[in-house]
């Protein structure tokens, strides 16, 4: 794709790389001729996780903020559902219709990411980190004390998913395609929106805020409105989460699983909106089948570590790594496709991370 | 310092007035019988002077811990998020050796010198490899209290540990308050546990400790020079990694020593790393990143908050600590004390 034909609007089949195809081929096609182990716990929960992530990966790799409340946010929009919702704990549990549920929760997630925002924006770098941690494990412990609204330490159990067309959607099939779908769904929404003039000015005043400033550009503004976006995926992701587990827990919620997030979309690579997804897949496949080879007591120290080799050795994850690979292989082969590798250059790909 | 007080008056009378009124009211609320109104109003006075003395001696505490990690940020701008693992080390460390010695002032300073240990390995592998970069310095601390989190889960599984501390350091002593007078005309004193005593004595100490250090010697001038502009103090012939690492020592080793301190007024369990690290952070959020002074005024506020919204709305606790932190972020995002 050349930046012309980016920004022309026009589109055709020929433009979409058969990796695209084979991928989305293999998406649909996965419940077909896998267990129902593999299409629920593997293939579902990736998704949900790795759409958790992307919400993350959008504000950290476009906007430059590496907010740690991610998984708060979803936590939220699942407390929500329980809340507003039904549940079998006898705990609140107002019994709205499932569509409004799902609506209030998205955008109750969707206001407190935008808060959470406010409030960190008004810092420069290094300080979204830490606000937002202490953000996250100030809810864990609210959540973890409060049994009026939040029934403590227990949480809440039986969250369902409704039963529509005669489907119940957490049999396996139907609720992988439902995730599939909304994580495609947000995966081009980001894509698209990377591309759009809100997505270029976020990345514009990532790299240099000062003179997006001065340019005329509202710099706090378009931050928020990055948090706001990013607590609609996050609170999508959270309806999920809780329909796939029944239920939600301050352990849900827990510091751990808000820093499992950042490592799966650091581990992905926060350069492109497919890194986290990579991220979560790697993370789920290594979380069912490390217990083969360690102990499982000891999880934590195998991600810790490759959480910190990435860090340390792949700034830009498994998507760096690859593309490092792929650049090793074209540079062999320069000779024969000449300038093919400046071309299919993926623009956003040139954005850096760093902090101004 | 008295003049940095009367410069305070003099640019803003008003809050110092309002601030010498609360200081006096509360004060008054600790030495004055309460009458029967204000009992019904706020409880009994014994419950409200403990709590008073719990918010401060926690404040001492969290002091201790956020001024490490306070005095890392200001010089190198590395947020350590490894912090609490720190801490949690320290304590974990300092039991055993107090454990096996039974000399639990050998267990806090060998706490003290292995941490600080294990801050200049990690000042010295990883973070000058990546200097200026500080995301990436953040991201790996979180990586490494990953591993440490569970490194000690499996050392130390997941027992609570309690320190036993000498004698004449434990048990509790009458303070000159009256908690109520009986109708037989006898006063009541309260009565309050040494030791939180000696943690706020110790946090005093070190808080004055620091600051001489800062302010009267030469290393402390260096630090400052190099809080200010890192560059400059290397081109005047100082080796900063030199100081980067001796700061990084200092602030881990308050980290490890906050550990067996807090280990002995509370208890030592998995977690606490975690707590710590969220004191920490909202001490100096709230403080200002990277100074001293800030670090004490934070924790005595998040201290104070802490306590009183355990006692007095035991479920909305928390949301009193975040909501100072929102409300000091809306009117000051650099912190009550933070200069930038």
């Amino acid at each position: 794709m050349d930046s012309r034909g980016l920004f022309s609007g026009s589109f055709s089949i020929k433009d979409v790389h058969p990796a695209i195809l084979i991928t989305a081929v293999f998406l649909v096609a996965y419940p077909s001729f896998a267990t129902d182990f593999f299409i629920f716990q593997i293939g579902a929960y990736s998704l949900i996780l790795g759409t958790i992530a992307l919400s993350l990966m959008m504000l950290a790799g476009y906007g430059g903020m590496v907010s740690l409340a991610q998984l708060t946010v979803a936590g939220l929009a699942a407390y929500l559902m329980a809340i507003l919702g039904d549940n079998s704990m006898g705990v609140m549990g107002l019994g709205w219709p499932w569509w409004l549920t799902v609506i209030v929760s998205v955008l109750g997630a969707a206001l407190f990411s935008t808060f959470i925002g406010a409030v960190s924006v008004r810092t420069e770098g290094i300080y979204t980190i830490m606000i937002t941690l202490a953000v996250a494990v100030a809810f864990f412990y609210f959540v973890r004390q409060n049994y009026v609204l939040f029934n403590g330490f227990t949480g809440f159990a039986g969250v369902e998913p409704p039963t529509l067309f005669g489907i119940y959607w957490r049999d396996p099939v139907p609720f992988y395609y439902l995730t599939l779908t909304v994580a495609v769904g947000f995966f081009g929404a980001v894509y698209y929106c990377a591309r759009s003039t809100f997505g270029l000015a976020l990345q514009a005043i990532r790299d240099n805020p000062r003179r997006m400033r001065a340019l005329g550009f509202n710099v706090t503004l378009h931050r928020i409105v990055a948090y706001f976006f990013a607590g609609v995926i996050a609170g999508f992701a959270g309806v999920l989460l809780v329909w796939f587990n029944g239920r939600v827990s301050p352990g849900t919620i827990g510091v751990d699983v808000a820093i499992d997030i950042l490592v799966i979309a650091v581990v992905g690579g926060l350069r492109h909106p497919v890194g986290p997804f990579l991220g979560a897949i790697a993370f789920v496949l290594l979380e069912n089948f490390a217990i083969d080879l360690i102990d499982r007591e000891r999880f934590n120290m195998v991600i810790g570590t490759a959480f910190l080799l990435v860090v340390l050795f792949s700034p830009d994850g498994l998507l760096g790594l690859w593309n490092r690979f792929r650049d090793k292989f074209r540079f062999r082969g320069n000779a024969l496709l000449g300038d093919e590798r400046v071309s299919k250059n993926d623009p956003t790909s040139t954005g850096s991370l760093e902090k101004n | 310092m008295a003049r940095v007080m009367r410069n305070f008056v003099e640019r803003h009378t008003f809050w110092a007035i309002v601030l010498l009124l609360v200081v006096a009211l509360f004060l008054l609320m600790i030495f004055a019988v309460w009458p029967d109104w204000l009992v019904e109003a706020m409880g009994r006075k014994k419950t409200f002077v403990n709590t008073l003395l719990n918010g401060i001696t926690l404040g001492g505490l969290y002091f201790l811990v956020a001024s490490g990690f306070t005095l890392i940020f200001g010089l190198m701008r590395n947020v350590n998020l490894a912090h609490g693992s720190m801490y949690l080390l320290g304590a974990y460390i300092g039991y055993e050796v107090a454990d096996r010695t039974g000399n639990w002032f050998l267990g806090l300073a060998v706490a003290f010198v292995a941490v600080a240990l294990s801050g200049i390995l990690l000042q010295v592998l990883i973070f000058r490899r990546m200097a200026d970069d500080d995301l990436r310095q953040t991201l790996v601390t979180i990586g490494i209290s990953i591993i440490a989190a569970d490194a000690m889960l499996a050392i130390w599984t997941g027992t609570t540990y309690q320190f036993s501390p000498p004698d004449w350091l434990f048990g509790a002593t009458t303070l000159p308050v009256v908690s109520v007078v009986k109708s037989s005309g006898a006063a009541v004193y309260i009565k309050y546990p040494v030791f939180r005593l000696v943690v706020l004595a110790i946090a005093v100490a070190v808080g004055i400790g620091l600051w001489v250090f800062l302010n009267r010697t030469r290393i402390g001038m260096m630090i400052r020079a190099g809080v200010n502009d890192r560059e400059m103090l290397s081109a005047s012939g100082v080796n900063v990694q030199l100081v980067f690492v001796l700061v990084f020592a200092i602030g881990a080793g308050l980290a490890g020593f906050a550990g067996v301190i807090g280990g002995t007024a509370l208890s030592v369990a998995p977690g606490e790393d975690i707590r710590y690290l969220l004191a920490s952070l909202v001490v100096v959020i709230v403080g200002g990143l990277g100074s001293i002074s800030g670090a004490a005024i934070g924790a005595l506020i998040i201290g104070l908050a802490e306590q009183f919204g355990l006692a007095y709305f035991p479920t909305y606790g928390v949301v009193l600590t975040f909501l100072i932190m929102v409300v000091v972020l809306a009117v000051r995002p650099q912190g009550l004390m933070g200069g930038r």
